[in-house]
């Protein structure tokens, strides 16, 4: 694992070394509650910012677009909203294409400055802050947290836990309530929840959700970074020794030791740690930092605002922890990011993916065709020796409107007439119509068995609403 | 390992050791897995006897069982008459109306028309498939069971424009109530091997469209008793279901032994040998409602043959198609 932690297990060459380390991996196993002090720098700040990035999850729902919810992922009637755009089950392979341009961000970022997402943008590290934010404006600094869970029950102990729990239950409430409404109309779902008038499935979201969260936020913590969450086990194999994360530099660090006044010559042998324990005292998981690169480490760079205030303090330079590489620590070369191939590698997919879901966007057109032959039978002979096709036509109008379409093909069989839609056709928007056509061939004329034909719809509101789909004329063997 | 060996260290034992240190403590289970054994056991004789698992006839019927409190009784049996009841009352619209309809009313209507040729084919499977095959598309008749002669085809193609009585709507209605059972007479009394041969020779030319060349066929055609049913121009009378010899749609079998037997033997003739062809009177066989006839009449219509009447009524042109669905805008 971290340097340090190799050098030990080389130097006793034992195979239960790995119980050694084991040992050193003081990871809090939930037995005390972590109350990490917040320090103002330059990472604490980049936190607040990214976090605030969920303000969207909780207000983006409520954005109206001509009249109607803009972003409205509509399950319940299998069609997402997205301002103008219809995305209806037949597009839904878009969806999994943003589902892997998704996964393979958060691979690329993770292969150049591992766990960015942990540290800075995953909803469990955002709404914990969020929560121990509001602890800390009640109860106080981490000490007076310490010493008020550790004192009697009171008064003022149960008034400060009330508020507390109160504003958190709270705010669960209204997670849940945000997850729901993009799901279905904000305002008819606030109006039914106003009423007390949900559905069974709408009371049991809202209350998993709240639960999940005042749960998840308010008591597990970082025991779900460190035991339930699958995303921080498997990010060690996305990291490399050219993967940059917070790192203590041991070699200027070491051998640590406090600073006493007129000491200067004593000083002289020892790093620039000066044991002050700030970078465990910030630290959201409650980590120490100093032995390495390890399993509880959600790298938010917290504890870099720490040191660097405290050099700054001592007139030391900046940045004994830093965001570095293995590489750079062990003073092997460090590569530029271009040399990187697993990072170019994830890039490449993320492009593919975002070609496939620009070109799904721009041809998504507002109808779709599909034609389907009539199979039992194939074709129909007439009285006057002519054959007729029927076929299937189904037309999904993804307007917001209902439009009467016109058909029409090409190809097909010289003097072929199509009967079934002499007069427009009604389709219903947002969902498919279904109707019958039949195509009608002179005997003569017909020279395959299976002749190509192209039908075309067309609306008659708007010209630009247009569908084509291939199909074949089926006629007796020549 | 062995040195930090936890030994039995006062703890009760079942008494059996083996591998010369083990043994089996006989501490009780954890008391959270002792209770939720007990509940659980619990909860089961309970469900059982809520869940209609045993046939308390409390409400009336034998499987209503006790319910669980708040369920409401539920069994599936009622669970499967709630699902039936929102498919009927979804139908019940369409079928309220179709009561009183003609069935060329019903096909004016452009959706109560969509109802029926989307719900007619199961009527259409069960009651018509047998003789005029899946989706109309006929059934071919290999002799002996039903006739004693290979058949041909046992009933018409209901697919194509060809119709011995009419293929308008109200036409098909009325055979679908009414039945058809047309009739050809043997001729192998009155007319020659010869004859016979020339005149199916004629017919076979008439529908290629070539009659004139079988002049000896001609003749025996107009000179015997074939115009009286087929007409002069040989295009057949629809009032009694004498076929069109003229066109491409054979009602049988259109090769000329195919001709030829159906020309010796007759239709329904009563000789042995006479080609069968009944429609059953689907009214007084009573397995049909008035409404299913109406609806087969309107779901055979719109396989494609259906013809319009003769003089199409100038108000049910000028109508809107649906009093459901809004007018459709001309097309450009």
């Amino acid at each position: 694992m971290s340097e340090q932690q190799n050098q030990k297990g080389a130097e006793s060459g034992h195979v239960s070394t790995i119980y050694h380390e084991h040992e050193e991996w003081a990871v809090n196993m939930g037995e005390s509650t972590i109350h990490a002090k917040r320090m103002p720098g330059f990472f604490r700040t980049l936190k607040y910012a990214t976090e605030s990035l969920w303000l969207i999850f909780f207000f983006g729902a409520y954005l109206r677009w001509n009249g109607k919810q803009a972003l409205l992922l509509d399950v319940n009637n299998r069609q997402f909203h997205i301002f103008n755009l219809t995305i209806l089950p037949q597009d839904i392979w878009m969806v999994s294409l943003l589902l892997l341009l998704t996964a393979m961000t958060l691979f690329a970022v993770t292969s150049v400055a591992s766990r960015v997402f942990c540290g800075y943008f995953c909803f469990q590290t955002a709404w914990v802050d969020l929560f121990t934010w509001i602890e800390e404006k009640v109860e106080g600094n981490p000490n007076a947290r310490h010493k008020l869970d550790a004192a009697p029950w009171n008064a003022k102990k149960i008034q400060k836990k009330v508020i507390k729990h109160s504003i958190w239950l709270a705010i669960s409430v209204f997670t849940g309530i945000s997850f729901t409404i993009w799901f279905e109309d904000a305002f008819v779902y606030w109006h039914d929840l106003l009423n007390l008038n949900l559905s069974m499935l709408e009371w049991s979201t809202l209350t998993a959700f709240t639960f999940g969260t005042y749960f998840l936020a308010g008591f597990l913590r970082e025991q779900t970074c460190f035991w339930l969450c699958p995303y921080a086990r498997i990010q060690a194999v996305m990291a490399d020794s050219q993967t940059i994360f917070p790192t203590y530099d041991v070699k200027r660090g070491e051998p640590r030791g406090k600073i006493r006044r007129g000491a200067e010559a004593d000083s002289l042998k020892l790093g620039d740690c000066i044991d002050c324990f700030q970078c465990v005292q910030v630290c959201p998981t409650g980590v120490d930092i100093r032995q390495g690169q390890q399993l509880g480490c959600i790298t938010c760079g917290l504890c870099l605002d720490a040191c660097d205030s405290i050099m700054d303090k001592i007139g030391r330079p900046r940045g004994l922890i830093r965001y570095s590489s293995l590489d750079e620590l062990d003073g092997k070369p460090v590569k530029k990011l271009y040399q990187h191939p697993r990072t170019l590698v994830y890039i490449g997919i993320i492009f593919i993916a975002l070609a496939g879901i620009v070109w799904g966007l721009t041809h998504l057109g507002s109808m779709t065709l599909r034609v389907i032959p009539e199979r039992q039978p194939l074709y129909v002979s007439l009285s006057d020796g002519s054959i007729r096709n029927r076929y299937e036509f189904k037309v999904v109008n993804k307007t917001d409107k209902d439009l009467h379409v016109t058909v029409s093909a090409t190809g097909g069989i010289p003097g072929q007439v199509i009967v079934g839609s002499e007069t427009p056709i009604l389709t219903h928007h947002g969902r498919g119509t279904s109707f019958t056509i039949f195509v009608k061939a002179p005997a003569d004329a017909i020279k395959l068995e299976a002749t190509p034909i192209e039908f075309h719809v067309q609306a008659v509101e708007d010209a630009a609403v247009v569908a084509q789909y291939d199909s074949k004329f089926s006629a007796p063997k020549r | 390992m062995s040195e930090n060996h936890n030994s039995a260290g006062g703890v009760p034992t079942t008494g059996h050791v083996w591998d010369d240190d083990l043994a089996d403590f006989t501490n009780q289970p954890p008391k959270w897995w002792m209770i939720g054994l007990t509940a659980s056991a619990i909860w089961v004789v309970l469900y059982f006897t809520m869940y209609p698992a045993l046939p308390f006839a409390a409400t009336g019927t034998f499987f209503s069982g006790v319910g669980l409190p708040g369920s409401g009784q539920w069994t599936a049996i009622k669970e499967l008459a709630e699902d039936q009841k929102v498919l009927d009352d979804a139908r019940k619209q369409y079928e309220d109306k179709l009561e009183s309809m003609t069935p060329a009313a019903i096909l004016a209507d452009s959706a109560l028309t969509e109802y029926v040729t989307r719900s007619g084919k199961v009527l259409f499977s069960d009651n018509c498939a047998g003789c005029h095959g899946q989706n109309g598309i006929g059934s071919v008749q290999n002799g002996d069971k039903f006739a004693k002669r290979e058949q041909g085809l046992m009933a018409p193609i209901l697919l194509d424009d060809d119709w011995l009585y009419g293929g308008e709507i109200n036409a098909i209605h009325e055979t679908i109530t009414g039945g058809r059972q047309g009739m050809m007479t043997a001729h192998k009394e009155t007319l020659s091997a010869q004859q016979i041969d020339d005149v199916a020779k004629y017919v076979k030319a008439l529908s290629e469209g070539s009659g004139d060349s079988e002049a000896a066929g001609k003749k025996v055609f107009t000179e015997s008793d074939c115009t009286a049913c087929h007409g002069g121009d040989a295009k057949g009378i629809a009032a009694m279901g004498s076929a069109n010899l003229t066109d491409k749609v054979w009602r049988f079998d259109g090769s000329l032994e195919g001709i030829k037997q159906t020309i010796t033997y007759g239709v329904n003739s009563g000789d042995a040998d006479a080609r069968v062809a009944v429609m059953p009177n689907f009214t007084t066989a009573g397995k049909l409602s008035a409404t299913e006839m109406k609806k087969l009449a309107v779901y055979v219509y719109k396989f494609g043959g259906g013809k319009a009447e003769e003089a199409a009524p100038v108000a049910a042109a000028a109508a809107p198609a649906s009093a459901v669905e809004p007018v459709a805008p001309a097309a450009k």
